[in-house]
């Protein structure tokens, strides 16, 4: 099947960015280059393309009870326009995918992984009740992340309404850009402030222009910077560190179940796994070796192997090597002797809790 | 960028033939393709390597990939600089970022490589 495109797609051509197939659409992984575009995000302002991601609709009376019942995190109580990290997980608890979900005025809006979007359409469709509607809003959405500390400074030249300035994390509202209605929500999945920007697909490539003529210009970033960025702040990639086969609790995403607000898919399964033990948990490792771990290399410890790498490589902000790996949950403490085989090559590594990245005081 | 002067792989190393010698590096497509190159491993002095074989590796933040050997023979000099600062391939992939010198064993080997018109022909420069 042929690739799709999104409607930023001629643009990032005309940029210099190569694309290649990633999750059924054509996309680029760099333009200047994934650490110069990894930079300019930590230190200035970059633009992604992130048109690839999935917009599912929920709406109807019971929205609300529904989506409640598809997601891990608990959504009653979300204020209008503000958005939460959720999880979608199947009957044996295994992650159908992490997402976003919006309250907005009349629907709750899912936003799923590119690569998970047919998937997920699939189960909510499959599980909808009678009462409530479900659309795919996927092909007539564009979105555009903004990120790093400049952001805002894009931001305020480009749209009309300054509220948008004083958007709190994981709150959104509609603005204009150029002519164009656009939802705008202080997320991003870089660890920088930032914004991502929703609009219709016939706008996006305007809403684009505009942002790429604000000063200071925001660096255009393909899918190698946006996998460095989020490896940096040890956010899970769906489809790497986490799939069907993994639970919520063995991913360390534990803080985005809710147990006690009700029942929903999948609930059943992690209370049976809390009570049986947990067999594998995901643990961040930093080295300082020149031969980085990769997905696939196998993590060691006291001569027995423990585990596996689900995404590795080089920190540009770190220079160092980073890494996400399941091992076994008595080994996923900072004590453990880690070693990760590189290739042939032992090298030692650290247990590290939380971000990689942390941001420096100024 | 490819010179007329030198032979290719099609695995994207080229070849500078100096008497007995075979100056190699990689070409500017393969720098390219790599991307931002984080570490490069190559062999010492003295290492016996073998065409078609890796001699080395490239960490680059995109992926590692081999380094392989277009010619057989023995190293007799390794390019420190680059192992010392990887960025020297990407602004001069032809001169200062060349990676070792070989004795070569079989000079006919080198029939078998790629003339730069050919080399233009499947890179598509």
């Amino acid at each position: 099947m042929e690739p799709k495109k999104t409607p930023l797609y001629d643009r990032q051509v005309a940029l210099g960015g190569r694309p290649v197939e990633f999750a059924g659409f054509s996309m680029p992984i760099e333009f200047t280059g994934v650490v110069d575009e990894h930079l300019s995000v930590r230190r200035e302002v970059g633009i992604f393309d992130v048109s690839h991601m999935g917009e599912i609709s929920v709406s109807g009376d019971n929205a609300l009870d529904y989506v409640e019942r598809l997601t891990t995190n608990q959504a009653t109580g979300l204020d209008p326009f503000q958005a939460q990290y959720t999880l979608m997980l199947n009957d044996d608890g295994g992650v159908i995918d992490d997402l976003l979900v919006y309250r907005r005025k009349f629907d709750y809006l899912l936003v799923v992984n590119a690569a998970n979007t047919r998937r997920a359409l699939t189960w909510v469709t499959g599980h909808a009740p009678a009462d409530v509607r479900i659309d795919n809003l996927s092909d007539e959405t564009g979105l555009i992340a903004l990120q790093g500390p400049r952001a805002k400074d894009v931001m305020r030249q480009v749209c009309g309404d300054d509220n948008v300035l004083g958007l709190e994390p994981f709150r959104s509202m509609g603005a204009t850009i150029g002519d164009a209605p656009c939802l705008v929500s202080r997320t991003g999945y870089t660890g920088e402030d930032g914004f991502e920007i929703y609009i219709n697909a016939s706008s996006t490539g305007d809403v684009w222009d505009i942002l790429m003529g604000a000063e200071p210009r925001p660096k255009p970033c393909g899918l190698g910077a946006r996998d460095t960025l989020r490896l940096e702040m040890a956010f899970r990639l769906h489809g790497s560190d986490m799939d069907e086969s993994t639970t919520p609790l063995e991913a360390g995403l534990g803080w985005t179940v809710k147990l006690d607000k009700g029942d929903f898919y999948g609930r059943d399964a992690l209370i049976r796994q809390k009570e049986s033990g947990i067999p594998r948990k995901i643990v961040g490792l930093r080295s300082d070796a020149k031969r980085f771990a990769r997905r696939g290399s196998k993590v060691r410890s006291g001569g027995e192997e423990i585990g596996e790498v689900t995404s590795g490589g080089f920190s540009p902000s770190l220079e160092c090597g980073i890494a996400l790996a399941y091992v076994g949950s008595k080994f996923a403490k900072r004590s453990t002797d880690f070693k990760i085989d590189v290739r042939g090559q032992l090298v030692d590594a650290k247990y590290e809790k939380g971000p990689f990245y942390k941001k420096p005081e100024n | 960028m490819i010179p007329d002067d030198l032979r290719y792989s099609d695995k994207h190393e080229w070849v500078k033939v100096d008497g007995d010698i075979a100056i190699v590096g990689i070409t500017d497509y393969a720098q390219t393709q790599l991307g931002d190159i984080v570490y490069v491993e190559l062999p010492s002095v003295g290492t016996k390597v073998e065409a078609a074989a890796s001699f080395g590796t490239i960490e680059a933040v995109k992926a590692v990939s081999d380094l392989y050997c277009p010619i057989s023979g023995e190293v007799t000099e390794v390019n420190d600089n680059v192992t010392a600062d990887p960025a020297v391939i990407k602004s001069s992939p032809y001169g200062g970022g060349w990676m070792i010198k070989i004795k070569m064993e079989k000079k006919d080997e080198l029939d078998s490589l790629l003339n730069a018109e050919k080399y233009r022909e499947l890179t598509g420069e």
